[in-house]
C-alpha cells in the first residue's frame, strides 16, 4: 500500500499584521495537513486566525497582510512562492472555496445555471451542450430537486439553503481535491444547516477530497470532523483526532470553549410551585398586508396567528423557533415597537396592547428589551453614560440618583465604572451586550425580553453574558423571555420552552419535556437537526486536569 | 485579558483630543480650513484690509495691471473699467459670496433635513407627500425660478439668499430621507423608544447626531453650489445689483476686456474657485474625522 500525500500541507506559516495592531501575527508558525478524503475543522473565536488561514490557502489575502514565513504545500508546489496567475489558474479548478454569506455570494443578475456553466467556460473547452449536461448533474449531486428548475432560477428565487447548495455546487464543478468551506453554514437555518452538513459527510465519501471546514461552533465539529485543530489568537493550541479533542481536550483554552459550549443543565428541574403570573398574553396575532407591486398582486401574510401564553414571575421561558417562525414579530408586538392586530397583553393590571399610543409611555419601563446586535443597539455618538440615563430620565427621574444607579449597574454587568463616559465604539460585542442589559436595567422592570441577545457573542463570551443574565434574573427578581433559534442555549437558561413554527405555538412544556420527548413532529424535527446531537459534552473539563 | 486592556487603551484621551488629532493628521481637512480661515477673516475685516473705497471711482487710472503684470503697489490688484481698486472690491465682494453661501445653505438645510427626516422616519403618508414635494422640487429648473422671481422682485441681496434658500433644499431632504430610514431600522432607536423616549428625543439624540455627517457633507456641497449660483445670476444681471461688489458681477463687468485684461475675470474667477475648493475639502475632512467609525 502507498503512502497517502496530503492534499495540502502547511509548514511554519505565520502571516504578518500591520504594525500597530493589538498583536505582530495574525497567524503564527502554523502547521497543519489535510488528507484527502478528510475533513479538517479549524476552530477557533473571533479573530483567532482561522479565515486569514483559508484565505492565505486560497492566495485571497487582503493587500495589508502578507505571509512572512512558511510555505502552503499543494499538489507538490509551495502556493506562497507561485505567480499570481498560476495561483489563480488552481482556484476554482484544483481548489475552490465556499463563503459564509449566501446572500452575496452569488450574481442577482444571472440565473444560477449560467453562472455554473460559466466556471466551465473559464477553465475547460467543453462543448455547450456538455457544459449543461454537467450543471445539472451538479444540481443533483447537492440535492437540488428539481434541477431543471433550479438551473433557471435567479438567485433571488431561492431560498439560503439553496443558495448554499449551488455554492457548493460551483466549488465542486471541476472536482477541486481541497475544498475550502469559510462557516459555510453560519447563516443557515439549524434544519438547513444538518441537510448541508450531511452533503458534505457525502462529498468527501464521494469526491475523495480534502475538506477544510473553518467555523466556530462545537456542534458543527462534532456533527462532521475528522481532525479538529484549535486555533487562539493565530496560534494552533492544539490538533489532533476529533473524537479526542472533543471528549479528552489538553490545552486549557480548549478546554475553556468545550465547557462554554451551552448545554442542559444536568439537575432535573423540579417541578414549580404556582406562582403569580408577570405577563399573560392571549390571541396575540399580526398580518402584514404586502402591497401590490406591479407584477404580484397584493396579499396578507399572516406573520404572527393568534397566540396564547403566560410568564409566571421569576420564571424564564424560552422562545425558539428559526427564521419566519414568528418569534420576532410577537417580541415586537409585546413592546409595541408594532401594534398586534388581535389580542390582549397583560403585565400586571394594564392591558399593555390596548393602551393607547399616548399613555403607553408610562408602562413602558415594566418591559425592557435586549436586543441581538450588539453594534447596533447602542447609539455610537453618544456616550454610554448618557444613554444609560435617558430611560429613568423619560420617566421623570434626576440625572443625578440615574447616575449613581448607572454606576451601580455597571458593576453588576462587571464593567468599570469610567465606562460611562466612553463611547460605544471602544467596546467589543460582549461589552457592549453587557451594557445593553444595564441599559434595560436601568428603568427597573419586572420582565425583560432576550431576544438573541447572545447569538452573535463567541461560545466562551456567550458563557459569560448567560451566566450574567441567570444572576441579574435572580438578583432582580425579573421574569425572562428569552428568544433564541439555539437550542443548545435555550437548554440552558430556560425553565419552560415554547416552540413556534409558521407563526404558531406547535409545542410547550419543561425543558426535559420539550427534549426529553418531544410530541410535535417539527420539534422533532429541530432536535435531530442539533448539529453534533450525538456528542455528550464532557463535563467539567476546566476544572478535571 | 490583559491584551484586551492594552489595545483599548493606548494614551487616554478624550474624545475631544481624539477628535482633534485626527484633525490635525487630515491634510485636505487641514487645508481647506486654512485657506476658508483666511478667506473669512478677510471678509470679516474688509474694511480694515482693503486698501481703498471699494465704491470710488478714478477715471484717470483706469484698467490699472496688477503688480505681477507691471502695475504699481498703490493698487496690487490693478483696477476696474471705472478705476476702482480691484483688492478692495475683491475683499467686500468675498463678504457678499460668503453671506449667500452660509444663508442659503441654513435655510436649505432646515427645510430639506426637515422634511428628510420626518419622511424617513414615519415612512407612509408622510413619506409619500416628502417624495411628491421633492419631486415637484427636482422639477422646477433652479436657474430660471431664480432668474424669473428675482426679475419681479429686484436683485438685491435678501431676494437672493432666500430665492435660493428656498430652491437648494432638494439634495438634503434626499439624501437626509434615506440616512434617516436607515438610521430608524437600527436597534438603538428601538431601544430609545423602549425606553420611553420622546419623539422629539429620540430625533434629536438619535436620528440627528447620526445623520449628521451627510448633513455637513450636503450642507458644504450646497454652499459651494450657492456661491456659484450667485455669481452666474450676478453675471447675467439678473443677481445682486452693481455697484455692491460681488465676484459674479465682476466677471461680468470684465467680459468685455477679456482679450486685452484677462486679469480682471482671472481675479474673481480664482477667488472663487479657492472659496468652493476649500469649502468642499473642509466638509469632506469633517464627514471624515466625525464618523464613529474611525473614533477610536
Amino acid at each position: 500500500m502507498t503512502e497517502v500525500r496530503p492534499v495540502l500541507s502547511i509548514r511554519d506559516l505565520s502571516v504578518a499584521l500591520p504594525q500597530g495592531g493589538d498583536r505582530p501575527f495574525a497567524v503564527e508558525s502554523l502547521n497543519l495537513d489535510v488528507m484527502p478524503n478528510e475533513i479538517v475543522c479549524i476552530v477557533g473565536e473571533s479573530g483567532s486566525g482561522k479565515s486569514i488561514t483559508s484565505f492565505t490557502t486560497m492566495g485571497l489575502l487582503p493587500r495589508t497582510l502578507r505571509a512572512t514565513s512558511g510555505q502552503i504545500m499543494f499538489g507538490g508546489r509551495n502556493l506562497l512562492e507561485m505567480p499570481e496567475r498560476e495561483h489563480a489558474r488552481l482556484r476554482g479548478s484544483e481548489m475552490a472555496m465556499i463563503f459564509q454569506e449566501p446572500m452575496t455570494a452569488l450574481n442577482p443578475c444571472y440565473t444560477v445555471g449560467d453562472q455554473i456553466e460559466e466556471i466551465f467556460a473559464a477553465h475547460t473547452s467543453i462543448p455547450r451542450a456538455e457544459r449543461r449536461t454537467r450543471t445539472l448533474a451538479l444540481l443533483r449531486e447537492v440535492k437540488l430537486a428539481d434541477a431543471d428548475r433550479i438551473h433557471q432560477s435567479y438567485p433571488h428565487q431561492l431560498s439560503g439553503g439553496q443558495r448554499q447548495r449551488i455554492v457548493i455546487a460551483m466549488a465542486l464543478a471541476l472536482g477541486p481535491r481541497l475544498l475550502i468551506a469559510d462557516e459555510p453554514t453560519t447563516a443557515l437555518d439549524v434544519t438547513t444547516q444538518a441537510q448541508i452538513l450531511n452533503m458534505f459527510k457525502e462529498l468527501r465519501r464521494a469526491r475523495d477530497a480534502g475538506i477544510m471546514f473553518v467555523t466556530h461552533d462545537f456542534g458543527v465539529v462534532a456533527e462532521i470532523a475528522d481532525k479538529v485543530v484549535v486555533m487562539q489568537k493565530g496560534r494552533v493550541v492544539e490538533q489532533g483526532p476529533a473524537a479526542e479533542i472533543l471528549n479528552r481536550p489538553q490545552h486549557p483554552y480548549t478546554r475553556l470553549l468545550i465547557d462554554a459550549v451551552p448545554r442542559r443543565r444536568p439537575e432535573a428541574q423540579a417541578p414549580r410551585e404556582e406562582r403569580p403570573v408577570a405577563l399573560r398574553v392571549s390571541g396575540v396575532g399580526k398580518t402584514f398586508n404586502v402591497a401590490r407591486t406591479l407584477f404580484k398582486p397584493a396579499r396578507q401574510v399572516a406573520a404572527l396567528k393568534p397566540v396564547e401564553f403566560a410568564l409566571q414571575s421569576g420564571e424564564t421561558l424560552g422562545i425558539v423557533g428559526e427564521s419566519g417562525s414568528g418569534k420576532t414579530t410577537l417580541v415586537r408586538c409585546l413592546i409595541r415597537l408594532i401594534d398586534p392586530d388581535s389580542g390582549e397583553v397583560w403585565i400586571g393590571n394594564t392591558d399593555f396592547a390596548a393602551e393607547p399610543r399616548g399613555r403607553l409611555r408610562s408602562h413602558r419601563k415594566d418591559i425592557q428589551i435586549v436586543f441581538q446586535d450588539p453594534y447596533g443597539s447602542l447609539n455610537p455618538r453618544r456616550r454610554i453614560g448618557d444613554q444609560l440615563v435617558e430611560g429613568p430620565v423619560n420617566f421623570g427621574e434626576s440625572r443625578e440618583s440615574a447616575l449613581k444607579r448607572a454606576r451601580e449597574l455597571m458593576r453588576i454587568v462587571r464593567m468599570d465604572e469610567d465606562s460611562l463616559d466612553r463611547y460605544p465604539v471602544q467596546f467589543s460585542g460582549g461589552q457592549r451586550q453587557r451594557i445593553c442589559i444595564a441599559r434595560a436595567l436601568m428603568v427597573q422592570p419586572k420582565i425583560l425580553i432576550a431576544d438573541e441577545a447572545v447569538s452573535a457573542l463567541d461560545v466562551s463570551v456567550q458563557k459569560e453574558v448567560l451566566t450574567l443574565l441567570a444572576d441579574i434574573k435572580r438578583q432582580f427578581g425579573l421574569s425572562m423571555l428569552f428568544i433564541t433559534h439555539d437550542l443548545r442555549v435555550a437548554a440552558q437558561i430556560c425553565d419552560n420552552i415554547i416552540v413556534m413554527s409558521n407563526g404558531e405555538i406547535v409545542e410547550r412544556g419543561t425543558v426535559d419535556e420539550v427534549f426529553g420527548d418531544p410530541k410535535h413532529a417539527y420539534t422533532q424535527q429541530l432536535l435531530n437537526a442539533m448539529p453534533g446531537r450525538a456528542w455528550k459534552i464532557p463535563d467539567n473539563v476546566v476544572s478535571n486536569q | 485579558m490583559s491584551a484586551q486592556t492594552v489595545a483599548a487603551v493606548p494614551p487616554r484621551l478624550t474624545p475631544r483630543q481624539q477628535l482633534w488629532r485626527r484633525a490635525w493628521r487630515h491634510k485636505g481637512l487641514v487645508f481647506g480650513a486654512t485657506v476658508l480661515a483666511v478667506i473669512v477673516l478677510l471678509a470679516v475685516f474688509a474694511p480694515l484690509v482693503a486698501p481703498h473705497d471699494p465704491y470710488r471711482q478714478n477715471l484717470l487710472a483706469r484698467m490699472v495691471p496688477p503688480v505681477f503684470l507691471g502695475g504699481t503697489w498703490d493698487h496690487p490688484l490693478g483696477t476696474d473699467a471705472l478705476g476702482r481698486d480691484y483688492l478692495s472690491r475683491l475683499l467686500y465682494g468675498a463678504r457678499i459670496s460668503l453671506m449667500i453661501g452660509f444663508v442659503t445653505a441654513m435655510i436649505s438645510a432646515v427645510i430639506g433635513s426637515v422634511l428628510g427626516i420626518l419622511g424617513g422616519y414615519f415612512g407612509g403618508k408622510v413619506d409619500a407627500v416628502v417624495t411628491f414635494l421633492i419631486s415637484v422640487r427636482l422639477a422646477m429648473p433652479v436657474v430660471l425660478v431664480a432668474l424669473a422671481v428675482v426679475a419681479l422682485l429686484g436683485g438685491s441681496l435678501i431676494v437672493m439668499m432666500t430665492v435660493l434658500g428656498l430652491l437648494l433644499w432638494d439634495r438634503f431632504a434626499v439624501v437626509l430621507r434615506t440616512a434617516t430610514r436607515q438610521v430608524r431600522s437600527m436597534e438603538y432607536v428601538a431601544a430609545a423608544e423602549v425606553l420611553g423616549a420622546s419623539l422629539p428625543r429620540i430625533l434629536f439624540k438619535d436620528i440627528l447626531p447620526n445623520v449628521m455627517s451627510q448633513l455637513i457633507v450636503i450642507a458644504t456641497l450646497e454652499m459651494a453650489h450657492a456661491i456659484l449660483l450667485e455669481a452666474s445670476l450676478s453675471f447675467l444681471g439678473l443677481g445682486v445689483r452693481p455697484p455692491t461688489p460681488s465676484w459674479g458681477l465682476m466677471i461680468s463687468e470684465g467680459k468685455e476686456m477679456l482679450l486685452f485684461q484677462p486679469w480682471l475675470i482671472a481675479i474673481p474667477g480664482v477667488a472663487l474657485f479657492l472659496v468652493v475648493i476649500s469649502i468642499n475639502m473642509f466638509g469632506d475632512g469633517v464627514r471624515d474625522i466625525t464618523a464613529p467609525e474611525g473614533r477610536n
